[in-house]
């Protein structure tokens, strides 16, 4: 044990030592570095100002609130307001004009393409991609090929009140389960199934009776996708020709949709987005290219 | 030796048995009537560990020769290393599992593609594995290990118990298991850098107040008269991160044979907790622990008294009676009352110099010893992780501005900041402490190579400097991005455009983990061939070498 404190003096530095010893450790008695403790009371009396002009300390009931009455959420609220304001100006017009004022006015066309699109990548791009391309199961909406329609009455109805979402509104027409429910057998499923692929330029199994098929076809499949196979958007039944399928374009992706259908849904928007953006959506969307 | 009698089991040996016996009865119990996989295979290695352990206890009685190890040995004390070289193979295996895992996520968020679309490998449950094993199993180990190193060297007293040291540091690695494994299988509480669930806390409460009273004992049994500064950091750490610990977790398991559970906070004050929590994880496990890795290594390497006795004191006491206020302000702009959060900022910002006080120290230790960083790539090393230090010391009083919070809260400038604490000033100055240990725990007479050490430095350091560089810029535009509005007050960008544009950084933030992971293979080889290959010190050169014979 060291039992005297033998303090000694540092060549290098000349500095005394502590005295104390650990383990051959041994400690300088400098002083606090001046700066140091000087900007420490600075920082501590930058605390204080800001306690003094902003809500710090809680109390039994309540808190200090600060000289100026600065409050972070009246303050982010006055911002949300002011900014809402602001845009319910155009807005209002906007959900009043047809949409051929809309592109005639530039005024509402600048602004309904700008929230459109804002309001697209927060809202739509997660399943339809960011560039509005689709993927599997998720329609393509730069292409012209369109389940429900692709004027932009329609495609606002789209979006304003969803496809099998629930809504009274909504878009519905559910392609029977032909397979799952046994409607049709395996066989006639494989026939009919060729006889579309037969149309629509796909390879066809080797000696499938496409005639069987065509006769499976007009008796089950006709009535919603229409005699020559171009689909009725009237009932979202798609066009049997285009060249693209939501489910894929494959003879074994036709059986599949055939014998188990997905039928996809499409949320409604009305009461999610206010008037102004949706109808801002419908213009944004039918400007993409593929609006008819 | 001759054969004397046979001592009686004591009976600290005899209380750890009885309770390893319970404890694996008990384990067996929940892995037969549990009905949930993860619980049974945790109750498992619970049940094996513990049995394991009263095997070893008897074992190491009946294959004694009939003595307690001696408290000195020739008038030196017999400082007790097995359980510090335990600490120190761990540290470096976790390090560079926890690395590795690192780089992994990193790649995931440039290429999502490494997800692989399994569960296991998703980037939700590996991310948590890597902070855990980073700052929990490599930084852990590293503390534990230096601590009883450090407290044993600066007390010269060996630490007490037979079993006790054993059971903390093995004990402490089995927690670590059993966090990570439960990870990946997708057991977790769901709060940041505390996932683990109820049982696995539990374990850990036991061990770490095992270590309390380890470290307790060791100070009380000291030949001393004063207590060394980086004790009294070491302390700081072991009680407050039981605090920490013990409110945090506060859950009810749904059944004490499931690994579910709900924390008793709600709302507002549930993440008031986690982030008094959270923050004070960095203050007192990554900062007051690490100051005292400081306090011993570097003066010791550089051969030089601490620079002031005084500073040291000051910013001791400043750093945590501060830092445990600071916690709010994690929580700007959110549901937390206002004053709360200036409160946290207020208090953030007289943080700043008390923590530059153990910068200051640091660096000042180093007069008269500058030339040595030329030369000593460890030095080196240690040094940079205090220039480090004082980096994020700085930023971090100046990110908890809340002006400045508004445009970097939620992007990757935290992960910035974080990863220039984590991987300049953690990484680094465990690094520098394992390259002092292993020579001294091993008794060699240097390193196997410094020319290594330095290929370790300049390769990591090159990934540090990728690393937070890529993450400012990138969190700096990604906080831009997501205030900017045109003209028309509309938002410019979607959140997919922000993210498409930060791919380039990603990438060379993988580019900079990868340079990291790669230092620290080289410093794995480096200390395998030292402890292999390494030349043996004499042993008047190292005191500590007397002590092999006596384990």
């Amino acid at each position: 044990m060291s039992e005297t404190h033998k303090t000694e003096i540092d060549k290098i530095t000349g500095v005394e030592t502590t005295g104390h010893e650990w383990d051959g450790l041994k400690e300088l008695n400098n002083p606090l570095p001046r700066w140091w403790l000087y900007s420490f009371y600075a920082c501590i009396l930058w605390a204080i100002g800001y306690w003094v002009i902003y809500p710090a300390w809680p109390l039994v009931s309540g808190y200090t609130t600060g000289v100026m009455g600065y409050s972070q959420r009246a303050d982010a609220i006055a911002d949300y307001e002011a900014g809402m304001a602001e845009r319910a100006v155009t807005g209002a017009k906007l959900v009043d004009a047809s949409f051929e004022d809309i592109r005639t006015t530039p005024e509402l066309l600048e602004f309904a393409n700008a929230n459109g699109a804002a309001a697209f990548g927060d809202n739509c791009a997660p399943c339809h991609g960011s560039g509005a391309t689709g993927s599997k199961g998720y329609p393509n909406l730069q292409d012209d090929n369109w389940l429900w329609g692709g004027t932009i009455d329609q495609i606002y109805q789209t979006i304003e009140f969803g496809i099998r979402s629930g809504h009274d509104e909504a878009h519905i027409g559910d392609m029977p389960a032909f397979g799952r429910d046994e409607l049709l057998t395996k066989e006639q499923i494989d026939q009919v199934a060729n006889f579309v692929a037969s149309k629509t330029g796909l390879e066809t199994d080797a000696g499938a009776d496409l005639e069987a098929g065509a006769t499976v076809y007009a008796d089950n499949c006709a009535a919603c996708h229409g005699e020559d196979l171009k689909g009725m958007q009237e009932m979202g039944a798609p066009n049997l020709t285009a060249a693209t399928f939501l489910y894929g374009k494959s003879l074994a992706a036709i059986k599949s949709q055939v014998t188990n259908p997905h039928n996809g849904v499409m949320p409604s928007w009305e009461g999610r987005l206010d008037p102004a953006t949706i109808k801002s959506l419908a213009v944004y969307v039918h400007s993409f290219g593929g609006g008819q | 030796m001759a054969q004397t009698k046979a001592r009686l089991i004591t009976l600290e040996e005899g209380l750890f048995a009885a309770f390893l016996v319970v404890l694996a009865f008990a384990c067996l119990i929940v892995a037969g009537k549990t009905y949930d996989q993860v619980m049974a295979f945790h109750a498992t290695i619970g049940a094996l560990v513990a049995a394991g352990g009263v095997f070893a206890i008897f074992k190491t009685f009946f294959d004694s020769d009939g003595t307690l190890a001696p408290q000195e040995i020739n008038g030196k004390p017999n400082y007790n290393m097995g359980p510090v070289k335990f600490g120190t193979v761990a540290a470096m295996f976790w390090g560079v599992a926890g690395f590795t895992v690192g780089l992994i996520i990193a790649s995931q968020l440039a290429w999502p593609a490494l997800n692989f679309d399994l569960p296991w490998t998703n980037f939700g449950r590996l991310r948590p594995l890597h902070t855990s094993a980073v700052i929990f199993a490599f930084g852990g180990n590293v503390l534990l290990a230096t601590s009883m190193y450090v407290v044993q060297r600066t007390c010269r007293a060996r630490m007490p118990g037979r079993v006790l040291p054993w059971f903390v540091i093995i004990g402490y690695n089995a927690f670590i298991v059993i966090a990570g494994t439960g990870y990946l299988l997708g057991a977790t509480q769901g709060k940041e850098y505390a996932e683990p669930e109820w049982y696995a806390d539990l374990w850990l409460t036991i061990v770490w107040v095992a270590y309390l009273f380890l470290f307790l004992g060791t100070l009380w049994k000291r030949k001393e008269p004063h207590i060394y500064v980086a004790n009294w950091f070491y302390l700081a750490f072991i009680v407050t991160i039981a605090m920490l610990h013990l409110v945090n977790n506060a859950t009810i398991p749904v059944s004490v044979f499931g690994t579910k559970s709900y924390i008793v906070w709600s709302g507002v004050q549930d993440a008031m907790v986690q982030w008094w929590y959270g923050h004070n994880a960095v203050g007192f496990f990554l900062t007051a622990g690490f100051l005292a890795i400081m306090y011993y290594f570097v003066p010791k390497r550089a051969g030089r008294p601490v620079y002031s006795y005084r500073l040291s004191i000051v910013h001791f006491w400043a750093l945590i009676f501060i830092y445990i206020w600071a916690g709010p302000h994690h929580l700007h702009y959110t549901a937390l009352p206002q004053w709360a959060s200036t409160l946290g900022a207020t208090f953030s910002i007289i943080l700043w110099m008390p923590s530059w006080g153990g910068m200051i120290n640091g660096l000042m230790t180093l007069s008269g010893a500058w030339d040595k960083l030329r030369t000593d790539p460890v030095l080196r090393m240690l040094v940079v992780s205090v220039a480090f230090y004082g980096m994020s010391t700085f930023e971090g009083p100046l990110m908890s501005v809340r002006a400045v919070n508004s445009l970097s809260h939620y992007t990757d400038w935290t992960i910035g900041h974080v990863h220039s604490g984590a991987l300049g000033w953690v990484g680094y100055i465990s690094f520098g402490a394992l390259y002092c240990l292993v020579p001294w725990l091993w008794n060699k007479k240097s390193l196997y190579s410094l020319k290594l050490v330095d290929w370790h430095f300049w390769l990591s350091t090159l990934g540090i400097v990728l690393y937070i560089t890529a993450m400012w810029v990138s969190g700096i535009m990604q906080g831009l991005m997501w205030r900017a509005y045109d003209k028309l007050g509309f938002l410019e960008y979607s959140f997919i455009e922000t993210v498409e544009a930060m791919f380039p950084y990603y990438a060379i933030r993988a580019a900079g983990g990868f340079l990291f992971v790669l230092g620290s293979l080289i410093m794995a080889y480096n200390l395998w061939m030292t402890v292999r290959h390494g030349e043996a010190a004499e042993a008047e050169a190292n005191p500590s070498g007397a002590l092999a014979a006596a384990e």
